[in-house]
C-alpha cells in the first residue's frame, strides 16, 4: 500500500525515534512511505491564533504539493495528531467554505500551487494501521510477544476529535491503540483517562495548569499499575516524558513511567532491535521496563562532554536578529 | 430634510465572530446547556466557562469577550466541541476570539497576556525557515518572557539536549520564496475580507 507522508517538524528531531520506528514497521507491513517534497510546518494551533488565512494557506501548500505529487489513491498518513488534525480540518473547511477556498487558491497561486477540496485525504498512521493494515495482519508478524508487559494505551485529544472524515474510533473512550498492543501480546490496563488532554503548549503559556494536567494522566496510569504509557502524538510524549521530573519536583510524587511510541511497540514485537526504533532517546528510563519483555536498550551514547556549558544550552538568536 | 428612519446596523461582535470562523460555526444555536465548560480540561482555570462566554457575545459584552482569558486558555483539546449537542463549533470560536483579542490589542488585559507572544515567536520560525523550530523556541520564549523560571526548564532542557531531542538552528525549506509569496498573499486577503 502506497501513502504520502508527512512527518511534520517534530518527526524531524524531537520525536526522531517516531520517525525511525514508523519507518522500519512499515517495511514489513507492506507500507509504502513517500515523503511530500519539500512540505512545510502546518503551523500547529499557533497559526490559527495569528492569522486564518495564511494558517488556511500554510496547510493547504501541503496538500497542494500531495495532490501534485501523489499518483494513486493520494492519501497522506501523518504520525503527529496535529499535523493530521491541521489537514484534515484545512480540507474539511476548504470543501464547506466556497469563499475560504476561493482565497486559499488566490495564495497559493502566488507560488503556482493550487488545491481541489477533497482531492487530498489526510489520515492519522494509527488510523492507517488499524483500518487499512488490520490488527490480524499486524499480530501475523509478530515474532516476539510483549508478553507479561502492561501497557497503558494513551491517544490523547486530537486523533479521534472531531474526526471530520476519518472517524475510525471513539472520541470518548477509543479502542483502537488497545487491540493493536493485544495484538502484539501485551497486557491493556484499562486507562480510562486515554483521551484527556495533555495539557498541549501549555507547558509554555502555564506551567501550573499543564503540570497538573499530565499529573493526572501519569496518576492514572499508575493506578493501574502500567508498566509503561503508549502514545501516538510527539506533544503527548514530550509532555508527559519530558515534563514528568518537573511534574515529579512540582508535586513532590515520584512517577516513574516510561512514554514509548505505539511504532516502537509494534518494531520491538516484530523482532527489530531497540536501537533500530529510536529506544534510548526517552526521558524516563524504560530499561527497566523493557528487560520484563527481555528487551536490551543499548547505553546512551555517551555525549561528548560530561556538562554541556550554558552555551551550547538551547539558546537560539531572537527572532530580530535573524 | 428627515433623517433616514432605517440605518444600517454596526456588526455586532456575534456578527463579527461568525464571520470570521470557517465554515458554520453554529453560534446561534447554543442553547447554554453548559456541557462546553463541563468537558473542559483548563475550565477551572478559566474568567469564563465556554458558555458564559457564548452569552456574552450573544449578549453584545465586547469589551467583556475579548479581554477574557478563556481563549487564551482553551488548549483546543475539542472536547467541547465533539460534546456539544447543538454541534456549535467550539474550538473554532474561541480560534476566532483569539485572534480578535490581538487584532484589538484586548489580550493585554487579560491574565494571559503571554500566548499572543509563544504564537508570534512559533510563527516567526514557520515564516523565515517553513519549519517550527518546536524545543528552541520554547527556550527562546522563556528567556524573554519569563526568564524567572528559566531554573525551572533547565533540567528538561538539558535532558532533552543530551539525548539530542533540541535543534540549534531549524531546518529551511528549498521553497522559501514560494511559501512566502503564498502567505503573503494570504495575509493580503484576510485584511479584505
Ligand atoms: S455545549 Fe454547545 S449548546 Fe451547550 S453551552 Fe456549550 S456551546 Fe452551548
Ligand atoms: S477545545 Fe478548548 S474550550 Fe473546548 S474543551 Fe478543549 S480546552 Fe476547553
Amino acid at each position: 500500500m502506497k501513502y504520502g507522508y508527512y512527518p511534520g517538524c517534530s518527526l524531524e528531531k524531537n520525536a526522531a525515534s517516531y520517525n525511525m520506528s514508523t519507518l522500519a514497521v512499515a517495511k514489513p507491513l507492506g507500507i509504502e512511505f513517500q515523503e511530500l517534497e519539500d512540505w512545510n510546518c502546518c503551523g500547529a494551533t499557533e497559526y490559527m491564533t495569528l492569522n486564518r488565512m495564511a494558517a488556511y494557506a500554510l496547510i493547504t501548500r501541503n496538500l497542494a504539493l500531495a495532490e501534485k505529487q501523489l499518483t494513486d489513491g493520494k492519501q497522506v498518513a501523518a504520525p503527529c495528531s496535529m499535523c493530521f488534525l491541521n489537514m484534515a480540518k484545512a480540507d474539511h473547511y476548504l470543501s464547506e467554505d466556497a469563499t475560504l477556498a476561493k482565497n486559499v487558491n488566490l495564495a497559493l497561486a502566488a507560488g503556482d500551487l493550487h488545491y481541489t477540496p477533497g482531492s487530498v485525504r489526510a489520515r492519522h498512521l494509527l488510523e492507517i494501521m488499524i483500518e487499512d493494515i488490520g490488527v490480524e495482519a499486524i499480530a501475523s508478524k509478530v515474532t516476539k510477544p510483549l508478553s507479561g508487559l502492561k501497557v497503558a494505551p494513551y491517544y490523547g485529544c486530537l486523533i479521534t476529535r472531531p474526526g471530520y472524515l476519518s472517524k475510525f474510533d471513539d472520541y470518548e473512550y477509543p479502542t483502537s491503540l488497545d487491540k493493536i498492543m493485544k495484538g502484539l501480546g501485551a497486557t491493556v490496563v484499562d486507562y480510562p483517562m486515554k483521551a484527556h488532554c495533555c495539557g498541549g503548549h501549555m507547558t509554555q503559556i502555564s506551567q501550573a495548569v499543564a503540570l497538573e494536567l499530565i499529573r493526572q494522566l501519569l496518576q492514572n496510569a499508575a493506578e493501574y499499575e502500567a508498566d509503561i504509557i503508549v502514545t501516538l502524538c510527539p506533544m503527548c510524549q514530550l509532555n508527559l516524558d519530558a515534563y514528568q521530573g518537573d511534574v515529579n519536583r512540582f508535586f513532590k510524587t515520584k512517577y516513574h513511567i516510561p512514554v514509548l511510541y505505539f511504532t516502537q511497540m509494534m518494531g520491538l514485537a516484530f523482532g527489530f532491535s531497540a536501537g533500530e526504533l529510536g529506544i534510548g532517546k526517552e526521558l524516563v528510563d524504560a530499561r527497566q521496563a523493557l528487560a520484563k519483555i527481555g528487551v536490551q536498550v543499548p547505553e546512551a551514547e555517551p555525549t561528548k562532554k560530561k556538562k554541556p556549558s550554558k552555551e551550547e544550552l538551547p539558546m537560539p538568536r531572537m527572532p530580530e536578529e535573524s | 430634510m428627515a433623517e433616514a428612519t432605517t440605518q444600517a446596523r454596526a456588526p455586532t461582535i456575534f456578527d463579527r465572530v461568525v464571520a470570521a470562523t470557517p465554515g458554520t460555526p453554529r453560534l446561534e444555536m447554543c442553547i447554554q446547556c453548559g456541557t462546553c465548560g463541563g468537558s473542559c480540561p483548563s475550565g477551572a482555570d478559566m474568567d469564563h466557562t465556554p458558555r458564559a462566554l457564548f452569552a456574552m457575545i450573544k449578549a453584545g459584552m465586547e469589551t467583556q469577550v475579548l479581554s477574557s482569558n478563556t481563549p487564551w486558555y482553551c488548549v483546543s483539546c475539542y472536547y467541547c466541541t465533539v460534546r456539544c449537542p447543538q454541534e456549535v463549533h467550539v474550538t473554532d470560536l474561541m480560534y476566532t476570539l483569539k485572534r480578535f483579542s490581538i487584532q484589538e490589542k484586548y489580550y493585554q488585559d487579560s491574565s494571559s497576556a503571554d500566548a499572543p507572544p509563544f504564537s508570534q515567536t512559533f510563527i516567526h520560525y514557520v515564516e523565515n525557515y517553513g519549519r517550527s523550530f518546536e524545543l528552541g523556541l520554547a527556550t527562546w520564549y522563556h528567556l524573554k518572557y519569563h526568564p524567572l523560571d528559566m531554573p525551572k526548564i533547565m533540567p528538561m532542557a538539558t535532558g532533552l539536549l543530551r539525548k539530542g531531542r533540541i535543534d540549534i538552528t531549524p531546518k529551511k525549506i528549498k521553497g522559501m520564496d514560494n511559501l512566502k509569496a503564498i502567505l503573503a498573499k494570504a495575509k493580503e486577503l484576510e485584511g479584505e475580507i
